[in-house]
């Protein structure tokens, strides 16, 4: 913990585009304020690196309030840093030591690929998520809330299952880079509630056959993802989606 | 395509696959374990060896052998696949990575682990397996406590045999739960058990089995 300003090293990631060879470079981040976000400091840094007529970071940000997962960013060794249950933009400079040398590198994943430095293209998610994330829904007038019970626990259950982001930290966790934890909460949250049991069959199916064509490696239990994913999505729906998929398979 | 095949390709099925071998190879140590323990009974080897002539001739069991050597290889033909996958699926690594942080490190070492184990088993199979069927063929009576007496004469047998038995105390510390999270068996009430329930089997299985070598070493089974 420190109070005063900071002066850091940053060992950053530099990759032009998807198919040039990446490298480390090294930066000062001179006075640093604890209180500012690690993004923040980014900012301080590309600032001064513009201001002196060089090439500032290629990084992703947007909400920067732990919602968009956009910050994609591996630091020193840790998808979104030391702190757990936190994005990127919710990790805070106090949580670093005047002195320090950080590491930063892209999430490494075959099926994210770096788009230049630190940003990483997730269109994977959006493709499983097309193939078969969804409700097929009649268009027509929005029916009553309660027109359908369902079990609070459900419901719950659910809820915490959509509360992913889908920023990829579990992926980046992943010893394997398996993107289980993502697609399962995915299944999940559908397949925990009435209106989508009844496409829950086809939807295992198609996202699981999704998952793997975009080439994401394969679960092996060790709960890195969990530990490491931001809004503490449970191991539970990797178990959910593997029942999902054998019953599926097997009826 | 049929689904089957779909499924056998799937990441998911081969780790159901893994689940489900896992398993069985476990309910397999029970059984080696559990026959085995009878070298304690410090009778001269008379029920072990009353144990391991059954085992030799009766008939389910032998078909249960082919089973089980067709399970172990479908576990470990699985598994090159899977790492193989995995491997495609990184291909450029971190320059640095804090797996302490997130999960243990033998959830991480499976792949090494497992190949610890293979090689382990050659030397054996070797050892107990190949003279057991050898006087079978031939028709001679076989002494297998005179057998494990012998090898565990040798203190480097001995030393290899802790060495395989640590492989697969932390193989079984991961895989046990593992098997039944890859099957989709996970419930709030019931996981917390299957966890201990694993802790303890692998703890235990284990002890016995590295008590053997080390007490007939020590000349404790007469």
């Amino acid at each position: 913990m420190s109070h005063g300003n900071m002066n850091l090293t940053l060992k950053v990631w530099k990759q032009k585009n998807k198919n040039e060879k990446g490298r480390f470079e090294t930066y000062d981040a001179k006075g640093i304020s604890p209180d500012m976000s690690f993004l923040e400091m980014f900012d301080v840094v590309n600032e001064q690196l513009i201001s002196s007529g060089k090439e500032p970071i290629a990084f992703d940000h947007d909400c920067r309030e732990g919602i968009c997962g956009m910050c994609s960013m591996y630091i020193n060794g840790r998808p979104h840093g030391p702190k757990q249950g936190v994005t990127t933009c919710q990790l805070h400079m106090r949580s670093f030591k005047d002195g320090d040398t950080i590491v930063v590198e892209p999430w490494r994943s075959a099926a994210f690929p770096v788009i230049k430095d630190l940003a990483v293209d997730r269109s994977s998610f959006d493709r499983i998520i097309a193939a078969g994330g969804f409700v097929s829904v009649n268009t027509g007038n929005a029916k009553d809330a309660n027109n359908i019970l369902i079990n609070k626990d459900d419901a719950d259950t659910a809820f915490n299952a959509a509360a992913c982001i889908g920023c990829g930290a579990c992926v980046a966790a992943c010893k394997n880079a398996s993107a289980m934890l993502f697609v399962s909460a995915k299944v999940s949250q559908l397949a925990l509630l009435p209106q989508g049991q009844i496409e829950k069959k086809a939807r295992v199916m198609n996202m699981v056959k999704q998952m793997d064509e975009e080439g994401f490696g394969n679960c092996t239990n060790t709960g890195a993802c969990e530990a490491e994913c931001p809004k503490s999505i449970s191991l539970e729906n990797i178990a959910r989606m593997n029942r999902e998929y054998l019953g599926a398979n097997m009826l | 395509m049929s689904t089957k095949t779909g499924f056998l390709h799937s990441s998911v099925g081969k780790k159901i696959v893994m689940g489900i071998t896992g398993l069985f190879l476990i309910s397999f140590l029970i059984v080696h374990v559990g026959l085995n323990s009878a070298i304690f009974c410090n009778d001269g080897g008379v029920t072990f060896n009353a144990g391991a002539d059954f085992m030799a001739h009766n008939p389910v069991i032998r078909v249960m052998e082919i089973v089980l050597f067709g399970g172990l290889i479908a576990h470990i033909i699985m598994s090159l696949m899977l790492t193989m996958e995995n491997r495609k699926a990184r291909p450029v690594g971190y320059a640095m990575v804090n797996g302490a942080a997130n999960s243990k490190w033998y959830s991480r070492s499976m792949g090494i682990l497992g190949s610890l184990l293979l090689i382990f088993l050659v030397v054996h199979l070797g050892n107990f397996w190949v003279p057991t069927k050898m006087a079978v063929m031939n028709h001679e009576e076989h002494n297998t406590f005179e057998g494990m007496k012998a090898v565990f004469s040798q203190w480097y047998f001995v030393l290899v045999y802790l060495v395989g038995v640590g492989g697969l105390l932390f193989h079984l510390l991961h895989g046990f739960q593992s098997a039944f999270q890859s099957l989709g068996l996970n419930h709030k009430k019931y996981t917390p058990l299957i966890k201990k329930i694993g802790i303890w089997f692998s703890i235990i299985v284990c002890a016995l089995f590295a008590a053997m070598p080390i007490t007939m070493h020590l000349g404790l089974i007469k």
